[in-house]
Formats: structure tokens, sequence, C-alpha cells
């Protein structure tokens, strides 16, 4: 395997740890009550911490040409290959949390997976990602049970959201050319075999939760090409902002 | 892959490396922690790999640092690096440490599935710091640092911080 599909199949996993915890770190100061603030800024640092060891990663991968915060701060939009659902901006807090829960339940498979994988770095970033994610996952499945059985309010607005979001869902489920190469080689992991388990565990909680899934046949799809919706250009800006002004800025 | 699950570190570094303490737990050494990983001298410089407790854990910066330092004091030049496995777990901080977590006001790990019970708030096991109490509630997963969850004591009403099981 050549390293630059390496590297794109590393983005590939990376990039969505780097957009949601962007997206989290956005509610520090901002959650709806001190508790709930803490929990999802611990989980953007989680996120972060995780982009870091993949970034350092690809870093040495490029002959140390590049630096992680290179790799962070300086592509440009259509190089980041998350999938749309993350960047999705923050609404209420039942939207941020039915996106996470969206997320975490296929991050924990993902890294189960990923653990087993013959690339000895990806390996131990997966193994030590996963005691965090498992956290993520109680945390957000939690707080769906408690806003979809809760008030007829909370009830009503999580429910919205998961009408909203769900459209998002069947990406994390498709391999690009770079996913199958990597996959050939041993290295990466084929999320077609993730999705029954990930369907499974999401009417699990959200049955539990008195919410529905919601009917629909079209799913939307293009991140992971590149190809991203309105929302990322302005994330983007808010991220980049400081290299872009004050290049090769360190604190 | 082969894990090398053993600590490898020369005796005569033990107590530089004792003096270095968590930035955000200071009665916690780097050796209680259990996060040095190995440290030996080679060529007059000491080689050191430590292993982040959580992967965003801002402290591993500052633990590098002044570990450092530490052995700058001593005329020693030091390298440092990370990591990432094995994976770091609860079951590597020492009695000691748990001993001085305790006497900080920070109630130390539980087994894994006393963990997950306490955590999902089905049984009342986790101890007060302050009276002793096992009659405390989880106020928050999530606490001060990534490490930590929130707690408080229904009986003397003490808030206090739960060390995570992380395994």
């Amino acid at each position: 395997m050549k390293n630059e599909n390496l590297i794109q199949y590393i983005y590939g996993i990376a990039d969505n740890a780097l957009i949601l915890g962007q997206r989290l770190s956005e509610l520090c100061g901002h959650g709806p009550s001190l508790e709930t603030d803490i929990a999802l800024t611990n989980m953007a640092l989680d996120l972060l911490g995780q982009t870091r060891s993949y970034y350092q990663y690809v870093a040495r991968l490029t002959g140390d040409e590049k630096t992680e915060d290179d790799i962070a701060f300086l592509r440009i939009e259509r190089q980041y290959k998350n999938v749309l659902l993350v960047e999705q901006p923050n609404r209420h807090f039942g939207y941020v949390i039915t996106r996470q829960f969206f997320f975490d339940v296929f991050h924990l498979l993902l890294l189960q997976e990923l653990q087993n994988s013959k690339d000895e770095t990806l390996s131990a970033i997966a193994k030590k990602g996963i005691k965090e994610v498992s956290y993520h996952q109680r945390f957000s499945s939690d707080w769906m049970k408690r806003l979809g059985d809760g008030t007829e309010e909370s009830h009503q607005k999580v429910q919205e959201a998961v009408d909203d979001l769900w459209r998002f869902t069947d990406e994390l489920f498709h391999l690009t050319e770079d996913d199958k190469e990597a996959i050939e080689t041993g290295i990466g992991i084929d999320v077609t075999n993730l999705k029954e388990k990930y369907n499974k565990k999401i009417k699990e909680i959200l049955e539990e939760a008195t919410l529905t899934i919601p009917e629909i046949k079209w799913f939307q799809k293009g991140g992971k090409q590149g190809i991203h919706s309105e929302h990322m250009g302005y994330l983007l800006a808010d991220l980049q902002y400081m290299q872009r002004a004050y290049p090769n800025m360190v604190w | 892959m082969t894990i090398d699950l053993e600590q490898h570190i020369d005796a005569n570094l033990i107590p530089i490396l004792e003096k270095v303490h968590d930035p955000e737990i200071p009665v916690l050494s780097l050796m209680d922690m259990g996060v040095v990983r190995s440290a030996y001298l080679k060529d007059d410089v000491a080689y050191i790999k430590i292993t982040p407790t959580y992967s965003g854990c801002p402290a591993m910066d500052v633990m590098g640092e002044d570990i450092i330092k530490a052995f700058a004091d001593m005329n020693i030049e030091a390298k440092v690096s990370l990591v990432l496995s094995p994976a770091w777990t609860t079951d590597w901080i020492t009695p000691k440490g748990r001993k001085a977590l305790e006497e900080y006001g920070i109630a130390a790990p539980l087994e894994e599935n006393a963990d997950k019970e306490a955590l999902l708030g089905n049984k009342k096991i986790v101890k007060c710091t302050n009276c002793g109490s096992t009659n405390t509630k989880l106020v928050s997963q999530f606490g001060s640092t990534a490490c930590k969850a929130l707690f408080q004591c229904e009986d003397c009403l003490e808030p206090f911080d739960y060390f995570k099981c992380l395994k």
C-alpha cells in the first residue's frame, strides 16, 4: 500500500474526530448546564487528542514534510474527508446529542475493528480510543433516553433532530477507493459490515427513548469525497483563522 | 504485534522521576500514576517514554517538560517520547498513588464492573472521601478533567471527584 493511500485512509477516520471535536468545542461555555458543558468539552478533548495521534502519524508518513498543525489547519475544504454528519451545526442541545449519538455508535464499532488492523499505529490509537468512546456512547445514549422519554417538548425536539440527521447516517457505511485499497492490505476496516450492528444498536436505544427512525429512501453523501455541506466552510474559517492570519504561530 | 506490558525503568532514575508530579493532580508522581513505561541512560542522555492517560490529556505536554526540567536540575539531558501502546489503565496507579488520591479528596477507581454500576447510577458504592459513606450519587459522568467523574455525598453533602476506572 502506498503512503498516499494510507494517508487518505487515515483522513477518512481522523477528520471525523477533528471536525466533531471542533463542533463540540464551540459549545465551551455555552452548554445548557455546567455538567453537560463540561461533558461536551471533555468529549471534544478526547476527539482532538485522537486527531493529534492520527495526524502525528500522517506527518511521519509524509517524511516529516508536514507537521500535525499543517494537516489540521492548512488543508482546503475539499481535502477534508469527514462525513457530512459531523459538520452539521450545533442547534439545540437535543440536536447536538442526536448528532453525537449517531456518530458515537458508529465510532465505537469502527474502533473495535480497527484495533485488529495490521497497522500497529492505527491499532494502538484505536485501542486507546475505545476506552474514551465507550464513555461518549454511554453519555449520548443516556441523554437520548432522557430527552426522548422526557417532557413533551424534549421529546418533540429530539424527534425532530432524529428526523433531520438520520439522512446523514448512511454515508458512514460507504467505501471510498482508498478504503477499498486499505481493506485489501489488511489495514483498513470494511465499514459495510458494521451497518447491521449499527442499526440494531440505534434501534434498541431509540425504542427505549420512545423515538422513531424516519422512513426515508434518499440519504445525503459527499463528505468522504470532500464534497461538503455549506456549513463546512464556516467551520474551517473558524478553525483555520489563526494559522492563516499568523502563519506558523505556536502557543 | 507484541505488546510490552512490563515497565523498563533504570532504578537509579526513579528518585528523579518521583519528583515529577501530575500538574492537575499534584499529589501523584508520574511513578505513582504508572505513566512512565521506560527510562534508561545512554551516553549520558536519559531516554524516557511516557504513555498518555487520555488521548487529549493536556497534562502530558507539561509532564514531558517537567521531566526534562527535573533531569536538567541534576545536569542530565533528557529526551521524552510518547508511546500509545499498551494503552494506559487505572490498574497501573500504584497502591501508594491510590492512597494519595484518597487523602487528596479524589475517590480511587473501582474495579471495572463496579465502576460501570457506579457510573450508571445502579449501585451506591463510591465512597465519600470526606466521611466514608457510600450513600453517594453521581452528579456528572464527566468531571473537572477527562479522567474524573463528579459525585456528591448524600450524608455529609460533600461534592468530590471520582477517578474513573479505565481498562
